[in-house]
């Protein structure tokens, strides 16, 4: 008996949800011990694919070959008994359990009905080094990173000793740092003989691990090529089906009046441990100011603090003059600041809302959405539809498409759409582009730079380093709550400033 | 092929249709105990329970009609709660505490006009229910306390505290019962009486069905439904769009608790000689609520259907003592009919598929001509 060729073969697959067909005879074939990157446009049906194949949607048609045997995949468990383990791509953890009980859970070791903690410890903790994770087993999921978070969801498929692994964007969650880690623990995993479907967006990814790369395109299978022989070039024009432009354009930097202003902001954790410090800045106008640094630097925290979801325990904001210190979240919203939060799931979207009903939730209460607080039914969708087709937001069933079911790509659109159309003095981006395709972020950055030539201010934070170094005015580096350096991109390398965040350099002394 | 919209494959039909499932599957499960507690009546009974009201002609639909008004308030009031995110389990205690309020208004309040005095007496309960449901919606917007907890607590303190009450104030020692309400606290008839003669009907089913409506415009058109669902979907998303979250989750309890209380006062204001009894038992008609509220999915206008349904099969049951059946029998199927419209979600989901197969089948037939 000889060995198959492929350990997966995903043969005319089509999956359908209502009329709107999100696989449309798709085909994608792995070959053992090989990282094979699936690529494609936000919407494009990658993580639909994927679903099927670990058995949470049954396909309309096409089937499976695992091994070469043909299988019918009903649910992740006849998944998990084949072998596929699968990092979701919003993967969720139940936030009051450890690391430990997180990977445990629902493979819990037992003898005579009692749990082995300890025998599953030593796994993990074994796995944990093995792969340079770094991950403390008795960490409160609630209290770790998302990069940490993503470690564990890793652990609980290694756990399984699973040996056909998904990643379903893995790397958008990661920092710099991160990423580099996780590529080359990925090696590893195939070196061991594991093989791996690699969803990503970021085209150099694909070039530093990749073998092999399969393209979607709406929903349609385009074709797959070698990653050696492939260019960056290549590789977007058969995803977007049009040249892209990585460089974006912009106008000379004139930065006119402080439109931003914080002053000593302080922030405490829970535990009354400071996470953002004597912290002050200003933006201008006709400017992009970029907050880079390491995930959990404290730039979420002030950001939140900027913004009025959290208070601050000292210092003072001020938006166009105006202190806003004491201002709620909606006095913050009308006077021009909008808020692109880094967490899309939790704050930004109502998931089991419509597209159109999240499109208006920064101004449902307009005169424009509301007639003596009955809503105007028309002119939100005529207002949705309108925002759709300008911000190109694909979905199932246009204003009507329950958000849930949209792409993540897709409802990050939405919410740009939604904060950029207010017409904001400022605009507070954390990672808008996280988990966008190639062609989305080109859109996404000249939507920014947009506000910005049209003499708005931007305050961006983003911890990658690209996205810093190309559409940034002026970088601050946020190092354990402080600003260690106040930077223009063309004076500084991309090493430097990789230097500044680790913190093994610091240009700004904190006059505390 | 264009898509045509049909109305089998809409939301709304499926909804309904796992409803109308629910209850068959919990007919045949009620069917199923009255043959075995009494097989030569069972037939007879059974037949009795899916006539419902109709073996007594209009007055028996009035009787549906008296009975459905309590349990629609309260089923509103958990349905309403519970689409924005909250589990209303004290609708008992709001009802109780919202039927003192207007027999209290009713007894000694007889300083004030016919025809203005029964509606002060609403008011009253309304305000009372409305109390009853502000203080386990505080606890949670302000305190994080689970609004389970805290609104089963005011579900106790609402049933001894008003025993208390009556006892010291509007007491009736031989009967150990509150005094009747005097005549013009009575629920206006509006000749409801000769139209469904011998029943107990009054304005009542007008004002539940006025409530429904209101409270479906509420949810369905107006910014605070739009809000308050929001809350109820997606707190942080509230917070971070500028809603008062916890400012919504007090309304919200505010205005369920008004509207069980409401429904106290409705009971507790028909001319039928109801009166608020000294027991140490918790008000069924909130538990009832929540079945209503389940059966009904939480829509107001599901909730409307439900309650007349489950009123229907109670007189049913009521009239099932003609077969030598112990009323305690009814009961066991009423809940074995909200038992099952629990699996109603189960039997969504299976249509679901039964209609994404025959589509594939359609098209599949379309593709090969
Ligand atoms: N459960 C669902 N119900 C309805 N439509 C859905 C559902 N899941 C996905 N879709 C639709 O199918 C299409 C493909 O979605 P999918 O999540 O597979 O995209 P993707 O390629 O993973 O995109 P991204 O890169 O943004 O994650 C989208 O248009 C989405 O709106
Ligand atoms: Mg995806």
């Amino acid at each position: 008996m000889g060995q198959a060729e492929y350990v997966i073969e995903m043969n005319h697959i089509t999956k359908q949800f209502g009329n709107f067909k999100a696989n449309d005879d798709v085909t994608l074939k792995v070959k053992k011990g090989e990282i094979h990157a699936l690529l494609g446009e936000n919407g494009a049906g990658k993580s639909t694919l994927m679903s099927v194949l670990f058995g949470l949607y049954q396909p309309e048609q096409g089937e499976i070959r695992i091994n070469g045997k043909a299988v019918k995949i009903s649910n992740p468990n006849d998944a998990n008994a084949l072998g596929i383990g699968m990092v979701h791509q919003h993967f969720k953890l139940v936030h009051n359990f450890t690391v430990l009980e997180s990977i445990v859970l629902g493979h819990e070791t037992t003898k005579g009905g009692i749990l082995r903690m300890a025998e599953a410890r030593k796994k993990i903790t074994g796995l944990s080094e093995r792969y340079k994770f770094k991950i403390d087993p008795d960490a409160y999921i609630s209290d770790i990173t998302v990069g940490m978070q993503q470690r564990v969801e890793i652990l609980k498929m290694l756990y399984c000793d699973n040996d056909i692994l998904i990643f379903d964007e893995p790397t958008a969650v990661l920092t710099p740092q991160e990423i580099g880690e996780l590529l080359k623990a990925m090696k590893q995993l195939v070196a061991e003989g594991k093989s791996i479907i690699f969803i990503t967006h970021k085209l150099n990814e694909i070039k530093a691990v990749a073998d092999r790369c399969s393209v979607l395109r709406k929903g349609k299978y385009i074709g797959t090529v070698e990653v050696e022989t492939a260019t960056k070039e290549m590789l977007s024009e058969m995803m977007v089906g049009r040249k892209v432009n990585f460089k974006p354009q912009k106008q000379p930097y004139q930065p006119g009046k402080t439109i931003l202003e914080a002053k000593g902001v302080t922030v405490k954790s829970r535990y009354g441990k400071d996470v953002v410090s004597n912290v002050s800045f200003q933006v201008h106008a006709g400017e992009i100011l970029t907050i880079a640094g390491i995930d959990g630097n404290g730039q979420s925290e002030l950001v939140y603090a900027l913004t009025g979801m959290i208070p601050m325990e000292a210092g003072s904001v001020s938006l166009n003059g105006r202190d806003i210190t004491e201002d709620s979240i909606r006095r913050r919203s009308l006077a021009g600041m909008a808020h692109i939060p880094e967490d899309r799931h939790k704050d930004g979207l109502v998931l089991d809302y419509t597209l159109q009903e999240n499109l208006i939730l920064q101004n449902y209460f307009t005169q424009r959405f509301q007639k003596r607080g009955f809503l105007k039914f028309d002119a939100v969708r005529s207002y949705a539809r309108g925002l759709i087709e300008r911000f190109d937001i694909r979905s199932g069933q246009g204003e009507d498409s329950i958000v849930r079911g949209m792409s993540g790509g897709n409802q990050q659109k939405a919410i740009i759409a939604r904060e950029l159309d207010r017409d904001p003095e400022i605009v507070i981006a954390v990672q808008p582009v996280r988990g966008l395709d190639v062609g989305a972020i080109e859109y996404i950055h000249q939507q920014l730079i947009a506000q910005r030539d049209g003499k708005k201010a931007v305050l961006l934070v983003s911890l990658e380093l690209d996205e810093v170094m190309e559409v940034s005015d002026r970088i601050l580096v946020m190092y354990e709550g402080e600003i260690v350096a106040d930077v223009k991109p063309e004076e500084i390398t991309a090493e430097e400033l990789g230097l500044y965040m680790a913190g093994a350099k610091r240009s700004v002394k904190n006059e505390a | 092929m264009k898509h045509k919209h049909h109305f089998f494959e809409s939301e709304g039909f499926a909804s309904f249709i796992s409803s109308v499932l629910a209850i068959a599957c919990g007919l045949l499960f009620g069917l199923g105990i009255l043959f075995i507690s009494n097989p030569s009546q069972a037939y007879g009974g059974f037949m009795m329970v899916v006539q419902g009201c109709f073996t007594d002609g209009l007055a028996g639909i009035g009787l549906m009609l008296y009975y459905a008004v309590p349990i629609i308030m309260t089923g509103l009031s958990v349905g309403f709660a519970f689409r924005t995110g909250l589990f209303n389990i004290g609708a008992s205690g709001q009802f109780t505490a919202g039927a003192f309020a207007a027999v209290y208004v009713g007894v000694k309040w007889t300083f004030l006009p016919e025809g203005i005095h029964w509606l002060v007496a609403i008011l009253a309960a309304m305000l009372a229910g409305a109390l009853w449901g502000l203080i386990p919606g505080l606890l949670k917007a302000y305190r994080n306390v689970n609004e389970v907890i805290a609104s089963i607590m005011m579900n106790y303190i609402g049933m001894y505290l008003v025993n208390y009450l009556v006892r010291n104030t509007i007491y009736d020692q031989m009967k150990n019962q509150s005094l009747g309400v005097k005549s013009s606290a009575y629920l206006p008839t509006a000749g409801l009486e000769n139209i469904f003669a011998g029943s107990k009907l009054n304005i009542g089913i007008f004002i539940a069905i006025l409530c429904v409506v209101i409270i479906h415009v509420l949810l369905s058109r107006t910014t605070f439904g739009y809000e308050l669902k929001a809350c109820g979907k997606n707190e942080n998303a509230c917070k971070y769009a500028g809603i008062n979250a916890k400012r919504n989750v007090v309304l919200s309890m505010v205005i369920a608790g008004a509207l069980s209380g409401i429904g106290g006062a409705l009971l507790y204001l028909s001319n039928t000689g109801k009166y608020l009894q000294v027991l140490d038992v918790i008000a069924p008609e909130g538990f009832n609520g929540i079945c209503v509220a389940l059966l009904g999915q939480s829509s107001p206008i599901g909730i409307l259907f439900a309650g007349l349904f489950i009123a229907y099969i109670t007189v049913g049951g009521g009239n099932m003592q003609l077969f030598n059946f112990v009323p305690e029998v009814i009961d066991i199927i009423v809940a074995a009919i909200i038992y099952c419209g629990a699996l109603s979600l189960l039997i969504r989901n299976l249509l679901e598929r039964i209609k994404v197969k025959k589509r594939q089948a359609r098209e599949r037939g379309e593709g090969q001509r």
